[in-house]
């Protein structure tokens, strides 16, 4: 790899790319379109990869203990105990990782070669992505990738307009107009572009996918260049046959390799926690080595220097204080098993299987779109069983984004309550609008005529519908499925056909939507040319503006728009307006005065609007559904029984977000209160948040205001239900520094916390904050890429993978598709994961300590001299053979309960939350545990052995007996331990620890049998031991007093444990069969709350008016078409081609909410 | 179909292992398992206690200091590093027979074989017979790799070179004269340590393999004349050096020294009086060791060995209270529940 050792050019100041001209552009030695996101190739892998995994701190300390083996002096233990486990663990990993970059290879691979048309010598030529330079022009064509950041030069569509879709960079599938300048536009013909040689200067590459300046210079000119005209890599062209562009950015200087930076690396809890133990045992390993040398000093003084006759000292060891030095590090070297090498790699398998089961939970598996719930972090998967906060967004995680029209209410008459969401409640209503007056007819026309969608006729026929907002959509669906379809528009006019006749409106003026007028009106003129102003909104905003005559209709309207909004319904209401000649001439004029205004033009604008939209006469209201994803309620119940909070953090208003809560019983009736939190200022916010923590206390609990006591008591002592909904101004006001924790306070006080109208970063500033004032896991979840800073900030960040683009799921730790799997995620699979976690890591500890502290107590019999018990090819294999595979099926398969009793016992979560499974606490009580153990397998051995001799009178106190002895009781001991732990005997593990059992006598037999022995004469000196001992009655009385020694308090304490101290999960598991589940959760409640439909943003209708997003070709058959209206015949012919073509034009637009049978049922 | 084969290409597969439902035995602490458990255990426990406590009890074992120490023992004056070959007498009685096979051990306490540079000290190759290795010991013998005219020592090491070398005579008084008690040198190591881990070199005579080597410096004779009796038990597989280079666990230990089997002691030793002659030549004084012989016999567990049956004991008592505390604690539990 040449690039490696080429020098880096020095960072960019400016960038300047001259088109079609590759040897002025490779000059500058810009980066190739060639990505690469692997990170090794076949020659650097193994000393970058073993670079990496020693800076490791583990592995270098074993490396580290390696110098230490290879020197004679202290070298207590032959190098190959330290460098088999090692090598084990690094070739492990190595394994990983060079799986992980093999596919990332591919990845790249695969990217790297995608085809792209390059304009070569005048010519289109085919190439690689990766050799496409800058400078180069490219030919992009509808549907394509773009294949690198590039300056948009010409646009098959008129003004040089292109559509783009993000949503592979930020997550939007809304899609994005892109114009280019118009001077290279205007040639009209892409083969001009061969000779085009404007040269661009331009910021250097960065990650800011909001912005670009630079400037292009063609013949002597020169023009500003912004993010406008820029297409970017990742976006998808839609709606635009071909469009050529200028690469500017390729490669890795492109905004979407900028921005895809190494994301922060997780970790969890557990694994701070263990990172302390491991510490903590480094001290305790210290300390007895401490221990240990001063003995060895004091020995040799006292003793050893004596016994010089038998065993002088060494030449360079001729004081006692430098032998105990020796000592010292010689007993760290046999003591390290105390910090097993073999714990992080077995930490990672066994999270690895956890992810695994993840992914194969088919329980967790969405047919409806194919994806299945996938782990993309594989080292979290325990925190999953210790979440407190849940930070969900609303659309598209909640909600379902799909809007549906439910019901309406015309003329005071209620429609659609009957049924619900079913094919034969349109049906009845389609009759029974037949027969209705013209209240019914006015209101579906004001449906079609009022709202900025565009019709695109794709395909002769097939007709599809361009919303803004989802519930735009669904109300121009609606109208047409009764009758009145919007065919489409022009700048001037609305074409629409009622009932089967085409009807052209001249469109006089459309007075656009923004967020304080919550309402958009059309003025427009029939054909018999009557004026009429059509209005829809806000019942809030609306129902004041109606004529005084409408006073009893707009009292059954509003009961029934209470009910609507009591169903969780999105409501809207709907108006009309006579306007006389005149009337409008005055109008009109005033509105072009406004339009011209140089100052204050909206707020002009907006007063004459308001002019207008007077006197007007109520048609009715209209609700829709924002359908909430399958089984969001009951997700959110059961989780908040988990005692899990969870806290909605949404950009819709207040309203809205509010609806919801009730809709998916965050918010109840029953609640003592729910406090609104929309102060503008400071002061407000804080006067809000203190009356509403004075309100919990008083309200809670009766009188506890005699001594304030910190905040974070205070919340805990709350029991009545509250729920708090704070606004995304009076939020950046309460995350101000001063005010953090009375907010923070304040709100976890709460069951459920709405924040509405929040942006992106104070979504991840909750998060923050949370994290930051609670010591509590938090999770984030969310779909869209205004979630992406929260998933990123929380502790465990879920992804939806599903509508809004994949800028979510990629920076996600988890994801689905569908919010109820969450249950499951944490109830079940968490819950398992960090009890097998927490199981897993006792046993671990204990294991080690069980297993290392034998050596302490031997040295205080062996003068302190590191003289191991074991063989060392015990010591070597222990934890890598011996016990390993045991402990690893218990933590990959174990299970205390089945998984739907923790989906019927929610409690049974609480312990993860309360870290009540593994703290300081249980690592003590393992640590003790351990110890205890190593006393009573070393004393054991040591009475009985002692004077002990086999039954030929050969003592049985010789070493090599000794060892044999103290491991065969260790193996069997630490085996019934984990049998004693593990709850859920698989057939795996059956075979593991039967396995490790049998494959400890076998190997031990091989070890000290005579073939080897004679092969190496010099390396396995225990030879004959394991026949000679295990024939011995004494040794086995002695293992099995070790082992009911060792085991019997354990049990003991056990059974008296689950007899006086049941936890709920050892109850659930024993009396499994008694309890039956609880029911359904409770249906749907009825508080009256009202909302407003409107998501989107103001300004398409002065595009509209303005016509510039319209295609020529579609203008000039909508003109045609206002001009000769279309024949009987033609008509007909189209009505059976949409007939025919409908399918396809449904399952496209999947936001309108309709489903196939709807359509058909008006054509029948 | 072929759409139904695409929605759910990713579904993942539906097997009992991929969806946790693998059959599992799910084992419950509860008290109808554990509470008889444990009174089983405790039951067995004691009796194998009993059993073994009383065995033990049959053992018969004399053991004698012979250090010296004292001023008024025999072997005082043994003490004394500057008297070569000294010999000592101990004289002791036995009241009623020693019953046979009598075991004779030699023991020695605050010895450190266990240390471990001791117990690297050796060199496996060489006594395995590797003559390559008589010529130019392991590293790991130093200081007793080479001697001081750098002549390789053979057998090398300080466990070698420290081989215990004090040598026993028994003797039965009967009526005022000394009756040697036959005493059996034969099959007292292990039987892989004689056969497999230590070999002679396949040289005759075993003195030419020592050619050019030197004995170790503590050593009253080379390697291959550690037994002149028996030709055969010469060498690195000398049953004493066997014994010796067995290492002890422990500071304190016992090595079988000889068996009393044959002649008129075949059924053990009787009553009488005895005299044990010691060749005192192994020094422990200096580091406050101490030598003693003992004589025992064995049962079918071996030597005394009280502790084990004692152990057996408390902890099968100890099991057989835990459960009557858990029947109570469980009978009370029991009752609280069904209220």
């Amino acid at each position: 790899r040449l690039e490696m050792f080429r020098k880096r050019p020095p960072p960019e100041e400016e960038r300047r790319v001259r088109a079609n001209d590759r040897e002025y552009n490779e000059k500058f030695q810009y980066a190739s379109n060639c990505i690469v996101t692997s990170k090794y190739n076949i020659i650097t892998f193994l000393p970058v990869n073993l670079f990496e995994q020693f800076q490791e701190v583990a592995n270098t300390y074993f490396l580290f203990l390696l110098i230490l083996q290879l020197i004679p002096q202290i070298s207590s233990l032959s190098w190959f105990t330290t460098i088999v486990p090692l090598a084990l663990v690094l070739s492990i990993t190595a394994v990983k990782d060079a799986t992980d970059d093999y596919f990332r290879h591919k990845s790249d691979n695969q990217v790297n070669n995608r085809q792209s048309q390059v304009l070569i010598r005048g010519s289109l030529q085919n190439e690689k992505w990766m050799n496409v330079r800058v400078g180069d022009i490219i030919k992009l064509e509808n549907n394509q990738f773009v294949a690198a950041d590039v300056l948009l030069l010409f646009s098959s569509e008129p003004h040089g307009l292109c559509y783009i879709e993000t949503a592979e960079l930020d997550g939007e599938t809304n899609m994005k107009v892109r114009q280019s300048v118009s001077v290279t536009s205007e040639p009209g013909d892409p083969n001009n572009l061969a000779s085009f040689d404007g040269e661009v200067v331009c910021e250097p590459p960065n990650n800011k996918l909001d912005r670009f300046c630079g400037t292009l210079y063609w013949r002597d000119k020169k023009y500003t260049l912004t993010n406008q005209n820029m297409l970017l890599r990742g976006c998808v062209l839609r709606n635009t046959e071909a469009c050529y562009g200028l690469v500017i950015f390729a490669g890795p200087d492109t905004k979407l390799m900028q921005n895809s930076g190494r994301t922060k690396f997780k970790r969890t809890s557990i694994d701070r926690l263990m990172n302390t133990l491991v510490l903590w045992i480094f001290g305790f390993l210290v300390c007895m080595g401490v221990i240990l040398a001063v003995g060895n000093a004091v020995w040799e003084r006292e003793v050893g220097s004596l016994f010089q006759s038998y065993l002088p000292w060494d030449p360079p060891v001729d004081n006692f204080l430098f032998s105990a030095f020796l000592s010292f590090w010689s007993y760290v070297i046999i003591l390290n098993t105390v910090v097993p090498i073999s714990l992080y790699v077995s930490v990672e398998v066994i999270r690895l299987g956890h992810s695994y089961f993840i992914n194969w939970d088919q329980q967790m598996f969405c047919s409806q779109c194919n994806t299945a719930a996938a782990a993309r972090t594989t080292t979290l998967n325990e925190e999953l069983g210790q979440v407190e906060y849940i930070f969900s967004d609303k659309t598209g995680t909640l909600t379902q984004n799909i809007m549906s029209f439910n019901k309406c209410s015309i003329n005071g008459q209620t429609y659609g309550k009957c049924t619900h969401l079913t094919h034969s409640h349109t049906k009845s209503c389609t009759y029974l609008f037949k027969v209705g007056d013209s209240h019914t007819h006015e209101f579906f026309r004001l449906l079609s005529l009022c709202h900025t969608v565009m019709s695109e006729e794709k395909s002769e026929g097939e007709l599809v519908y361009k919303a803004q907002s989802p519930d735009e959509g669904a109300l121009v669906a609606a109208a047409r499925n009764f009758g009145f379809m919007f065919c489409s528009r022009t700048p001037g006019t609305i074409t629409i056909r009622e009932m089967g006749q085409p009807v052209t409106y001249t469109l006089l003026a459309i007075l656009d939507f923004n967020n304080i007028r919550k309402r958009m009106s059309v003025i427009v003129r029939n054909p018999e040319g009557r004026i009429r102003l059509y209005c829809k909104g806000a019942d809030t905003v609306l129902l004041e503006r109606l004529h005084p005559c409408n006073q009893e209709l707009m009292n059954i309207t509003s009961d029934h728009l209470n009910e609507y909004a009591a169903d969780g319904l999105r409501t809207l209401a709907l108006a009309y307006r006579d306007l006389t000649e005149d009337e409008w001439e005055a109008w009109a004029e005033s509105h072009r005065c406004a339009g011209k205004a140089t100052s204050c033009r909206e707020d002009r604008l907006a007063a004459t609007y308001d002019q207008i939209e007077q006197d007007m006469m109520l048609l009715g209201a209209t609700a829709i559904e924002d359908k909430l994803q399958e089984g969001v309620p009951e997700t959110i119940a059961i989780l908040s029984l988990a005692n899990i909070k969870i806290w909605v953090l949404t950009g819709d208003k207040q309203e809205t977000a509010v609806n919801i809560g009730y809709s998916c019983k965050m918010l109840t009736d029953d609640m003592t209160e729910v406090f609104i939190i929309s102060g503008h200022t400071v002061q407000s916010v804080r006067q809000e948040l203190r009356s509403a923590l004075s309100f919990e206390l008083n309200g809670g609990v009766k009188q506890l205001q005699c001594s304030p006591p910190p905040p974070s008591n205070l919340t805990d002592n709350i029991s009545g239900e509250f729920a708090l909904v704070i606004n995304g101004h009076s939020l950046a006001h309460a995350l101000e520094a001063d005010m953090e924790t009375e907010f923070v306070s304040t709100a976890c006080a709460c069951k459920a916390v709405i924040c509405c109208r929040v942006t992106p970063l104070q979504k991840a500033q909750v998060v923050e904050l949370i994290k930051k004032h609670k010591k509590a896991v938090t999770l984030a979840i969310g779909d869209g890429a205004n979630d992406v800073g929260m998933i990123k900030s929380a502790h465990i960040g879920v992804g939806i993978s599903g509508q809004e683009g994949i800028q979510a799921a990629l920076a996600s730790d988890y994801s689905f598709s569908q919010f109820r799997f969450l249950q499951r995620l944490l109830l079940v699979h968490g819950r398992w994961s960090y009890l097998r976690m927490c199981r897993f890591l006792c046993y671990f500890f204990y294991k080690n300590f069980a297993f290392t502290m034998v050596h302490f107590w031997f040295g205080f019999f062996c003068g302190f001299s590191a003289q191991t018990v074991y063989d060392q090819y015990f010591i070597t294999l222990y934890n890598i053979v011996y016990t390993s595979l045991p402990v690893l099926a218990m933590g990959i398969f174990d299970q205390d309960v089945p998984d739907h009793r923790s989906l019927e016992y929610p409690k049974l979560y609480e312990p993860g939350q309360l870290n009540l499974l593994f703290n300081k606490r249980e690592f003590f009580i393992c640590i003790a545990q351990g110890i205890y153990t190593s006393v009573v397998l070393f004393f054991v051995p040591y009475t009985v052995l002692s004077d002990a001799t086999q039954s030929t009178g050969v003592p049985l106190a010789d070493h090599q007996t000794f060892a044999m002895t103290t491991a065969t009781a260790l193996v069997i001991v630490v085996s019934v331990q984990i049998a004693l732990g593990t709850g859920f005997w698989t057939v795996i593990n059956h075979v593991c620890v039967w396995g490790s059992l049998g494959s400890y006598f076998t190997i031990m037999f091989a070890l000290h049998s005579q073939t080897l022995f004679r092969i190496f004469p010099s390396q396995f000196h225990f030879v004959g031991s394991a026949q000679s001992t295990l024939l011995q009655p004494v040794v086995w009385l002695t293992i099995a007093l070790a082992t009911a020694i060792c085991i019997v308090p354990v049990l003991a304490v056990r059974f008296l444990k689950l007899a006086l101290r049941p936890r709920l999960s050892d109850t659930v598991r024993k009396y499994t069969k008694t309890h039956v589940s609880e029911g359904r959760l409770g249906t749907r409640g009825g508080s009256r709350r009202s909302g407003y439909a409107f998501a989107h943003q103001e300004g398409f209708g002065e595009l509209i008016t303005s016509g510039k997003n319209m295609r020529l070709s579609s203008l000039a058959l909508a003109t045609f078409a206002s001009r000769h209206s279309s024949s009987w015949i033609d008509t007909l012919r189209r009505k059976k081609h949409t007939h025919t073509h409908t399918p396809p034009s449904t399952s496209e637009e999947p936001l309108f909410g309709l489903t196939k049978g709807q359509m058909m049922m008006m054509y029948i | 179909m072929v759409k139904q084969k695409q929605e759910t290409a990713n579904q993942p597969d539906n097997t009992a292992f991929t969806q946790q439902r693998l059959p599992a035995w799910q084992p419950i602490i509860s008290a109808g398992i554990v509470i008889p458990g444990f009174l089983i255990i405790g039951l067995a426990f004691i009796g194998i206690g009993v059993a073994l406590f009383v065995t033990s009890q049959s053992i018969q074992v004399l053991e004698m200091d012979y250090t010296g120490v004292d001023k008024t023992s025999p072997c005082n004056r043994c003490t004394d590093p500057n008297v070569k070959s000294c010999l000592c007498q101990m004289d002791f009685s036995i009241d009623t027979l020693f019953k046979g096979p009598v075991f004779f051990y030699y023991g020695l306490s605050n010895y450190y074989q266990n240390f471990r540079k001791y117990g690297v000290s050796i060199d496996y190759n060489q006594l395995f017979g590797d003559l390559s290795y008589f010529t130019s010991p392991s590293e790991k013998c130093s200081p007793y790799q080479y001697d001081n005219n750098n002549n390789p020592i053979v057998p090398c090491g300080a466990m070698a070179n420290s081989m215990f070398s004090d040598t026993f005579k028994l003797f039965q008084i009967v009526n005022g004269t000394n009756k040697e008690v036959p005493l059996d040198g034969k099959g007292i190591a292990w039987w892989t340590d004689s056969n497999i881990k230590y070999r002679n070199p396949s040289v005759t005579p075993l003195q030419m393999a020592f050619n050019n080597t030197v004995k170790p410096l503590l050593w009253a004779n080379p390697a291959y004349q550690l037994d002149p009796a028996d030709a055969n038990n010469n060498g690195f597989i000398n049953q004493d050096f066997l014994v010796w280079m067995r290492r002890a666990a422990l500071p304190n230990f016992r090595k079988l020294y000889r068996r009393i089997t044959s002649g008129d002691y075949t059924q053990g030793l009787p009553a009488g009086n005895y005299t044990l002659q010691i060749a005192y030549n192994y020094p422990v004084l200096s580091f406050g060791g101490r030598k003693t012989v003992v004589f025992s016999n064995v049962s079918w567990m071996g030597g005394k060995n009280d502790f084990l049956g004692i152990a057996y004991l408390v902890i099968g008592s100890m099991c057989i209270i835990m459960s009557i505390v858990m029947l109570i604690v469980y009978a009370k539990f029991r009752f609280s529940e069904e209220e």
